[in-house]
């Protein structure tokens, strides 16, 4: 993975960890001091080295080992164990550890297929840099972009190539950011912002986290560019507070940057000033939206107002700003090095260049990828994801989180492109992508981010604060097995009216979770209402667990599990639920061996 | 804390608070981050610092309130010893978030949201902690814990009381 690192000492070995979020989660600090222990005790010379998130995060902890002839291998799953034993095979007798191997240059591995339809723009440095060192970051061509620009180009030229490019918000939206520049770029004053929105917060992706964890220089250099482009000399980044390790990263990468003049004044001998500042969010969801992130960045509650003027004519300070996602930054510094045509090479007509996804849920491979646009739903969920995890049947997938939708299996052809998805009723959105099987109830996942969405409205307005509270109790409702003849029609009116009212993008999309679940899936909905029937077998007022006499050995270890004592029975005689006292927690279910215990 | 009434505490009270105040100007674009600061000192926003927050800056207490309780991040609570976040987020709620969650609850004898009776700990639940590959997860404290089931949730607070920290 890693390629042209300046500083690597020749002949000798090299062990990199993966310590993106996902990494150290998993254990990567141990295994970390665990190569730091073997490594100092040996008289084997050996750089010990981190990195961030390589993307496959179902493998983690990661562990990539360069021999002296530069031939790189990694290891999945490594354990502090493990790492001992990865050390003397392979390090000290020259022996690697097959069995272990996950991903190698020389070699196929039964992992190959979660890289091969990847293509990698945005996340190039990602897992083959220490995102710590500037040094690295520079041999792998950061910062010689807006070194070209600010010496080679005017600020029109960054922006007509930008426009040429075709790159689109990644953000959420897909607006094309060429133009949201050159509307910048156009408003009057002196003085201009740059904001980036690394606000995340779709829950269950973690893209722009990765980015700023494993590449932190991209998103500054990004920035910087726009900077230059619009004729702004200051930058905020405004992040989640939730992410801290992407934001001692960033101010570890700001100050490496101001150490050597690439932010500051007079930046590279030229007359371009630029600093950048980050300001931690302090959780709420509708600071992503963009008027709110201003509000925030400002030190107020964060509520959105009404547009116009747009950020571009009024924004931070109430001066002209413009405000891009992190993945939108980090893709601009390609555009620039190498043309817009290269960019646009990949993609379709109208969504050019690649689009990372944060792959999760019921996913065997779930983890970071970067596909190129156009790319069908398919090819990413079982060529590069491996299918569910649990091996049951692919019922959907969530895109776009809270204001996106869930896309069905039956609609597994469509392509990645802004436009194809949004045909569906989902959106791209900034890159969730969640998959679900059977066992999932699609009313419940209705529920779910309703629930989010009726807890992080702001209250400014009448339809998102209050429609997306009877929406919630109507789903609640259902799933309780309390839904009326009628519900779905009042569902259905509730949703339009709030699309249509709301002030901002928070209302505006609430309804599309429920929307869409209840256009490819109305009929479970109905089941609910019906039949007091969950099809999943997941709403907790809808099912009773049972025990299959026939197959139930009478082993007593369900009844030990049980935190209510629920179920009897005497030693080898078929035992019995009592479901008066049932929670349905489901212990029982997951601590037979005989699949003796059912749902209905 | 606020019960203390020796002069002399009280004034190192402030200690943290003064070190805080001196690193900003006290204008409205710093009042997240003195609040952030407050909170990482003191481990939640303590009524009497608020005031004195107000008294200093000029900043109107309802300004004050009116975003130390928009924002999740804040608590004018003190939590437990150990503060459990579970994330229910999409991927560890496709996993089975929720009935960790419960059975978190039922294991410790709180709601979420709440502080056991012996203060050990606090059950707040967050949306996505940035490692769906091991949903469901928590983290107390500073260590993650991946792959939860209700039952391995249980054993892991049994740990604690055990005094294994795992
Ligand atoms: C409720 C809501 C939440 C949003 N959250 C985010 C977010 O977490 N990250 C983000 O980049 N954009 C988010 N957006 C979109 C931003 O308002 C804005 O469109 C985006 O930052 C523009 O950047 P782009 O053009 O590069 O996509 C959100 C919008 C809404 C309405
Ligand atoms: S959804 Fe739980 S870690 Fe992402």
């Amino acid at each position: 993975m890693r390629i042209g690192v300046s500083n690597m000492g020749k002949g000798e070995y090299k062990i990199i960890v993966g310590l993106g979020s996902c990494g150290i989660a998993a254990g990567g600090n141990k295994v970390y001091e665990a190569f730091k222990e073997v490594v100092g005790k040996s008289d084997v010379p050996v750089t010990l080295d981190e990195t961030g998130c390589m993307g496959m995060c179902y493998k983690e902890v990661l562990v990539e080992v360069i021999d002296p002839d530069g031939k790189s291998m990694i290891y999945g799953e490594v354990t502090p164990e493990k790492a001992n034993k990865i050390f003397e095979s392979h390090v000290i007798e020259g022996k690697p550890v097959v069995e272990w191997i996950v991903k190698a240059d020389d070699m196929q591995t039964s992992e190959d297929s979660f890289f091969n339809k990847q293509m990698r723009i945005v996340l190039r440095r990602c897992g083959a840099i220490n995102p710590e060192s500037i040094d690295e970051a520079i041999a792998m061509d950061a910062y010689k972009a807006i070194e070209k620009a600010i010496k080679t180009m005017t600020p029109e030229q960054v922006i007509e190539e930008v426009l040429n490019s075709g790159l689109r918000g990644r953000g959420g939206a897909g607006f094309p950011t060429g133009m949201k520049w050159k509307f910048a770029r156009a408003s009057e004053g002196t003085k201009k912002y740059i904001v980036c929105n690394a606000d995340e917060g779709d829950p269950g992706a973690f893209m722009d986290r990765s980015v700023l964890e494993g590449d932190p220089h991209a998103v500054i250099e990004g920035m910087m560019i726009a900077g230059y482009a619009i004729g702004a000399d200051e930058g905020y980044i405004y992040a989640r507070a939730e992410y801290p390790l992407a934001i001692k990263r960033l101010k570890i990468a700001i100050k490496a940057a101001e150490e050597r003049g690439l932010l500051g004044k007079n930046i590279l001998g030229t007359d371009f000033n630029f600093k950048i500042k980050i300001k931690e969010g302090a959780g709420a969801f509708v600071c992503g939206e963009e008027t709110a992130l201003l509000a925030s960045i400002e030190g107020k509650r964060g509520m959105p107002r009404m547009r116009p003027p747009f950020p571009a004519v009024k924004g931070l300070f109430d001066k002209p700003t413009n405000i891009n996602n992190v993945e939108t930054y980090a893709n601009v510094p390609y555009i620039i090095l190498n043309g817009a045509s290269e960019f646009a090479k990949y993609g379709t007509e109208k969504s050019k260049g690649t689009k990372v996804f944060a792959l999760a849920g019921k996913i065997a491979k779930g983890g970071l990828v970067e596909v190129p646009m156009g790319i069908p739903l398919k090819e990413i969920i079982y060529d590069i994801g491996g299918g569910t995890s649990s091996g049951k049947k692919f019922k959907a997938v969530q895109m776009g989180g809270p204001s996106g939708g869930c896309i069905p299996a039956d609609l597994i052809d469509t392509i990645i492109d802004y436009d194809s998805v949004n045909q569906t009723g989902a959106i791209m959105g900034s890159g969730g992508m969640v998959v679900m099987d059977e066992d999932n109830c699609m009313v419940d996942i209705a529920r779910f981010f309703l629930t989010f969405t009726q807890k992080e409205s702001c209250g400014k307005c009448t339809f998102c604060r209050i429609g997306t509270k009877r929406m919630l109790e109507i789903l609640e409702r259902i799933t309780k097995g309390e839904g009326k003849e009628g519900d779905i029609e009042l569902l259905e009116e509730l949703c339009e009216n709030i699309k249509k009212n709301s002030l901002c993008g928070l209302g505006q999309t609430a309804p599309n979770p429920v929307l869409t679940t209840l256009k490819y899936f109305r009929h479970e909905y109905e089941a609910h209402i019906r039949d007091k029937k969950c099809p999943a077998k997941q709403c907790k007022a809808l099912i009773e667990y049972k025990v299959v006499e026939d197959k139930c050995k009478g082993c007593t270890a369900c009844s030990r599990v049980c935190p209510v004592k629920a179920i009897s029975g005497e030693v080898k005689k078929p035992h019995k639920i009592d479901s008066s006292i049932c929670t349905k927690c489901g212990a029982c279910m997951a601590t037979c061996k005989f699949d003796a215990i059912i749902v209905e | 804390m606020s019960n203390k009434c020796c002069c002399n505490e009280r004034s190192h009270y402030f200690d943290k608070f003064d070190e805080i105040m001196a690193k900003y100007e006290g204008k409205e674009a710093d009042l997240i981050p003195i609040l952030q600061n407050i909170q990482e000192a003191y481990g939640y926003l303590p009524q009497d610092i608020l005031d004195e927050l107000c008294n200093r800056t000029g900043l109107h207490p309802s300004q004050v309130m009116g975003v130390a309780t928009f924002y999740s991040q804040f608590r004018l609570k003190p939590t437990g010893e150990n503060l459990i976040k579970l994330c229910f987020g999409t991927a560890c709620h496709v996993n089975g978030a929720e009935k960790v969650a419960e059975a978190l609850a039922d294991e410790l004898k709180i709601e979420v949201g709440g502080t056991t009776e012996d203060g050990r700990f606090t059950l707040e639940t967050v949306a996505c902690l940035g490692c769906c590959s091991l949903a469901p997860v928590m983290m107390i404290g500073d260590e993650t814990y991946g792959r939860l089931t209700p039952d391995k949730a249980r054993k892991i607070i049994r740990g604690f009381y055990e005094n294994r920290g795992e």
